[in-house]
């Protein structure tokens, strides 16, 4: 679009952005300076541009003064590119002769001084007015989305994205790595503020997801390998070896009842290693799928090859498989939901609150299990040596707002350490006395359940636990767990003898957060918990389109939150794949065949393989439709003959001379 | 060098990783030094060693790199091929006489605001002690006393002592 004479008109805005951007940047004289620059036939100050207004001065600049560039300057493009781009469509101006220039994020939020941020800024719009010369109209491709959605991780978050994504007609894959679904919530007895029976509200769902028609669901398997991109991943499933026939086994436990250890012997991780289990086992009876498992570290036959495997004989439906191998399943998704959930710290690395060393010290998950009437002791509180406590002291925040652990609050230990305090009263009638830091019940009913604690007597003391010791002063003191504690309200160091010690243990990034933010090409925030793309706008997307975040492993939330933002990711999945297409941004790579010479070179660069060898006319093509637009093989050909739509040379080289042209 | 010397930085930063992290230390307010302009780029692999010798050429006191950390460039390995380039351009500005500090590449994720201010931060400081590099002038320098050895050579046919001036001028 040339108006006919080939000469290049810009229009060049400078957004106020209230004051965000003109309380540190001179927009007035941008403004102006702009006007003077080649080809800027327009130049405003605006006070919002992304406003409707904002965005109509645009539109009637380009049909005014028959504009056919645009450049903005305002805040970051990642935020608003494709406002403004929709704004010079909307006059009939193809979207990519638009672009957006930072001045808010590398600009005026991060400079003080007026004058150095101006000149900043002169210089990033003097080569963006530079770059947008050289734009081309461009068309962005349109790729078909698949409308499967697979689930990475089956707690309450994941369970409800697959219900809700499986309930709108569309087919789910649920991946879990335990045995099991439900996650921590299916070993909490009740849930704060209403203390409802975790179980009750928590099972029914798990059995819908079992019985869904639209949802597959694997256990004990793991996402091995992620390709493609949004509307078109193809994920690799390792499904581990259980050696039960899942589609044979109803969970009848006859094979439990017959196996050759009469008694259990070995640690029950479910249980916190409070109880034991024997080699086959359920985690527990409400297991979904309600199917056992053979754990080959701990069965005799694997271990000797000489067992009887009355296990076998015992089963009347020919469950067991004794040679089954690990297995692959290989899918094709359009959008993936990654709720993989929290793990709790671990307190052997507070040693002053001597957890490993006191065997009454226990961490609230393992006091979750004694609460909890299908836990080890039945729903009894008693400790390790068979007592039940008369007196209980529940440490708050511990590893976490710490900066030797962790810095971040956890967010639900204040709440979850109430419903413990209460719930240990109920059960034993104990003292229970609850060591805070500050008491932390943002959230519906949540201020109301700390004052009902206040007056069921359980006592609160404001002060960090210094240590828990075993050291007797005082007679009363003999054979007790001491807690050392300033309290901060009557202004004194206590001691405070108790009979078991709860420790609030706070809620980390899972050990594996790593590596599975890699396969799923994602970000994690300083904390390693899974980052946002936005932390307010765009809470439950990814910098990686078709991926999304539920639950815990975002960041520490307690149910109600994670289910909320599994509803959210769910709706996200669902928006992209009911629209049934995505636009690609025409940033692809494509070669200029008059300049090949047939190297070679880019080929093996490409990591999508999208560059091929033509042996009829010896020069290298690339297949638009699989290439992402990185830029590795532009950057690398010696000939100059491969280019990139929207990052040509010619335009980051005008930017280069432009932004140091002040000199 | 004038007392009020400011360096001037061109920066190439991946859009996944290292100009996010430049957006969240706007967000979060981290202010630093306004010394770098930034240009944005899809993937550090994108970065031609020529953008980098054109910013020398074009006045930069030092180029900035930025791309996602190892394992973690959003188009899988565009960040190795970066560093691949980045350490043979090194040699090659090692013999024209920029200083090793002047070109830097680093790995900043999207989560790392802070860094992006360290990072600049440190970058103008030691800039600021190395002073300008004014790569045109030497250009110019370097121009004019090739013209005057040629000048010489083309006046005197005897040999001449021209061999020991080119490696001065090799090594200014
Ligand atoms: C002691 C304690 C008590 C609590 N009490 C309450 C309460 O009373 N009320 C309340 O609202 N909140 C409570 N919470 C918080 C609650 O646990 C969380 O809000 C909730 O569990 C978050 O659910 P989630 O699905 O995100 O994560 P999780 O429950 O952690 O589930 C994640 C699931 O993903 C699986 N997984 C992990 N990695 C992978 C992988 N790579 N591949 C496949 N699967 C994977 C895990 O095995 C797990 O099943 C409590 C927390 C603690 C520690
Ligand atoms: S996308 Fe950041 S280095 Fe490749």
């Amino acid at each position: 679009m040339d108006n006919g004479d080939g000469k290049v008109r810009i229009g060049f805005y400078v957004c106020h952005c209230g004051t965000n951007i003109a309380g540190t940047v001179d927009v007035a004289s941008v403004a102006k300076y702009a006007a003077g620059l080649p080809g800027v036939a327009v130049s405003r100050d605006y006070k919002y541009m992304c406003s409707d207004p904002g965005q109509d001065l645009i539109g009637e600049d380009i049909r005014e003064h028959g504009l056919n560039r645009i450049v903005v300057a305002a805040c970051s493009p990642c935020l608003h590119e494709a406002t403004f781009r929709t704004a010079t469509a909307r006059a009939g101006l193809n979207p990519f002769f638009c672009h957006l220039v930072n001045i808010r994020e590398h600009a005026s939020w991060v400079h003080s001084d007026r004058a150095a941020a101006t000149a900043k800024v002169y210089d990033l719009i003097r080569a963006a007015c530079g770059r947008v010369r050289h734009h081309k109209a461009l068309e962005r491709k349109r790729v078909n989305v698949r409308p499967e959605v697979l689930v990475v991780g089956g707690g309450i978050a994941g369970i409800q994205a697959a219900l809700t994504v499986a309930e709108s007609g569309k087919k789910v894959y649920l991946v879990e790595r335990e045995p099991t679904i439900g996650g921590h919530m299916a070993m909490f007895d009740k849930t704060f503020p209403t203390l409802d029976c975790a179980a009750c509200i928590l099972t029914p769902k798990m059995s819908q997801v079992k019985a869904h028609p639209n949802i597959t669901l694997w256990t004990y398997s793991e996402v091995a390998a992620v390709e493609g991109f949004v509307g078109n991943f193809k994920v690799k499933v390792r499904r581990k070896p259980r050696y039960v026939n899942e589609e044979a086994c109803v969970g009848c436990m006859e094979c439990v009842d017959a196996c050759i250890y009469k008694e259990p012997k070995f640690e029950d991780e479910f249980n916190q290693r409070l109880g034991k289990r024997k080699p086959v086992y359920m985690s527990f009876p409400q297991a979904t799928p309600k199917v056992v498992q053979i754990d080959p570290e701990t069965c005799l036959h694997f271990k000797t090859g000489k067992c009887k495997q009355p296990c076998i004989a015992s089963c009347s439906r020919n469950a067991f498989d004794f040679n089954q191998e690990e297995r692959f399943e290989d899918i094709d998704v359009g959008a993936i939901i990654v709720a993989t959930g929290f793990k709790p710290f671990d307190p052997a690395r507070s040693p002053k609150y001597g957890y490993g060393h006191f065997p009454n010290v226990y961490t609230s998950l393992e006091v979750e299990r004694l609460v909890n009437s299908a836990g080890p002791t039945g729903g009894e509180v008693v400790m390790r040596d068979g007592r039940k406590p008369k007196s209980v002291g529940i440490v708050h925040c511990v590893g976490s707002r710490n900066l030797q652990t962790n810095r971040w609050c956890s967010k639900v230990c204040c709440m979850y350490s109430l419903k413990l305090a209460h719930l240990i009263k109920e059960h034993t009638h104990a003292e229970v006395y609850n060591f805070y830091i500050d008491m932390r019940t943002p959230g519906k009913g949540y201020e109301e359940f700390y004052n009902q604690l206040l007056e069921e007597g359980v006592h609160f003391i404001r002060g960090k636990v210094a240590e828990v010791t075993d050291w007797a002063m005082t007679p009363e003191e003999e054979g007790k767990l001491v807690m050392r504690v300033e309290d901060t309200l009557a202004g004194f160091v206590r001691r405070i003898p108790v009979d078991m010690v709860v420790l609030a243990v706070g809620l980390e990034p899972q050990a594996d957060a790593q590596g599975v933010r890699r396969m799923f090409n994602i970000s994690c925030s300083s904390e390693g918990f899974f980052l946002e793309r936005h932390p307010k706008l765009a809470p439950v997307d990814t910098a990686t389109d078709g991926v999304y975040l539920a639950g815990a492993c975002q960041g520490p939330k307690d149910i109600p939150d994670s289910v909320a933002q599994a509803g959210a990711a769910a709706a996200q999945a669902m928006a992209l794949i009911d629209k049934g297409y995505i636009e690609m941004e025409p940033n692809a790579a494509f070669i200029d065949s008059e300049e090949c010479s047939g190297c070679k070179s880019c080929i093996p660069l490409c990591p999508y393989t999208a560059i091929s060898f033509d042996e009829v006319t010896v020069k290298a093509t690339i297949n638009e439709a699989l290439c992402k637009g990185c830029g590795t093989c532009v950057a690398a050909c010696p000939s100059g003959s491969i280019k990139q739509n929207l990052f040509e040379d010619v335009e980051i080289f005008s930017e280069i001379e432009e932004v140091l042209a002040n000199a | 060098m004038p007392e009020t010397f400011e360096p001037r930085i061109v920066a190439f930063f991946c859009n996944w990783c290292t100009y996010t992290a430049a957006d969240l230390a706007g967000v979060s307010r981290m202010r630093h030094a306004p010394n770098a302009r930034i240009i944005r780029l899809m993937c550090s692999g994108r970065v031609d060693p020529q953008f980098i010798l054109e910013a020398f050429a074009r006045g930069a006191d030092g180029v900035l790199i930025g791309g996602c950390h190892p394992n973690d460039c959003h188009y899988i390995e565009g960040n190795y091929k970066c560093l691949r380039r980045f350490r043979l351009l090194r040699r090659m500005l090692d013999d024209m006489g920029v200083e090793e500090k002047r070109c830097r590449l680093e790995w900043i994720s999207a989560s790392e605001g802070d860094k992006v201010k360290r990072v600049i931060n440190e970058m103008v400081e030691q800039l600021k002690a190395l002073g300008p590099l004014d790569l045109p002038g030497r250009f110019r320098d370097w121009d004019k006393e090739v013209a005057e050895l040629e000048h010489a050579a083309s006046a005197a046919s005897a040999p001449c002592d021209c061999h020991a001036h080119k490696e001065e001028a090799a090594h200014a």
